[in-house]
């Protein structure tokens, strides 16, 4: 094919772009799979994919973007293959109310310690870099399904009734999980960044 | 009466679906007295944008711009 001959001397050829893309598609992959092996395996269905259905791109730009939509689908894969083969721990099954619980009284009000404070405005948090490592790092120190469902949820942007068909479980324990997700990360944020942050 | 607990279930939600008119007034209400549950509610807010954004930084690159 001489499609990318024809788009002049600079523009990078179709496989310099996957290669390049490679490192972020396994990054993501990582972050839902929470296992090497299976994200490797899942970046390269993808990009075998993405090298078969080539002719099926039909725009000039967001390349890249459409790479990683193929890459969620392969990540659905992967997961709804590791549930049909029992390996997935079954999501219901995570005792992990303890660090909420740390959070409340038991009259159901917030621990002193623990109440909310102020993250400042959402722009200026967002531009901070210190922000961005302590998100990243309470996201990984997330309980397994934790961080899956809300990974899902918030970085992929699927809905709960998408994931909850994927995980096969009930809508209402994907609102649960995804309760405590937020939960956890809002208080493991708080410590790691608001708090260190100033020291 | 509700509690910051059940109320940081319903802000929770409300990032997921959307409440029903019973759910929402009485977050509302539970909301406009406690200062820490406003708190918490901004910072859910500010996680789901934050996964967005995560999302986009991870998504695009400088090849995809237009
Ligand atoms: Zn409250």
């Amino acid at each position: 094919m001489m499609d990318d001959s024809t788009q002049g001397d600079d523009a990078p050829t179709r496989m310099e772009r996957l290669s390049a893309v490679r490192p972020r598609l396994l990054a993501f992959a990582r972050l839902h799979l929470r296992d090497a092996a299976l994200a490797e395996d899942a970046v390269q269905d993808a990009l075998m994919a993405a090298i078969e259905k080539d002719a099926s791109f039909a725009g000039r730009s967001g390349y890249e973007t459409w790479v990683f939509g193929i890459l969620k689908y392969k990540i659905l894969d992967s997961l709804r293959a590791q549930k049909r083969q029992g390996k997935l721990m079954p999501l219901e099954d995570e005792g992990d109310d303890e660090a909420i619980d740390r959070q409340f009284q038991h009259n159901g009000r917030w621990q002193e310690e623990a109440r909310p404070s102020s993250w400042g405005e959402p722009e200026a948090v967002f531009e901070s870099e210190r922000f961005w490592q302590v998100f990243d790092a309470c996201l990984i120190a997330l309980p397994d399904s934790a961080a899956r469902v809300f990974s899902l949820r918030e970085l992929m942007g699927l809905s709960t009734a998408e994931i909850c068909q994927a995980l096969e479980i009930r809508e209402n324990n994907c609102w649960v999980i995804l309760h405590r997700a937020r939960l956890r990360l809002r208080a493991c944020l708080e410590k790691g960044w608001l708090k260190e942050g100033t020291t | 009466m509700m509690m910051c607990r059940q109320a940081t279930r319903l802000m929770s939600l409300r990032q997921d679906r959307k409440l029903s008119l019973g759910e929402a007034l009485s977050l509302r209400m539970h909301l406009a007295m406690c200062g820490a549950c406003r708190q918490c509610d901004r910072q859910f807010t500010l996680l789901h944008e934050a996964g967005r954004r995560r999302a986009d930084s991870l998504f695009a690159s400088r090849s995809d711009r237009e």
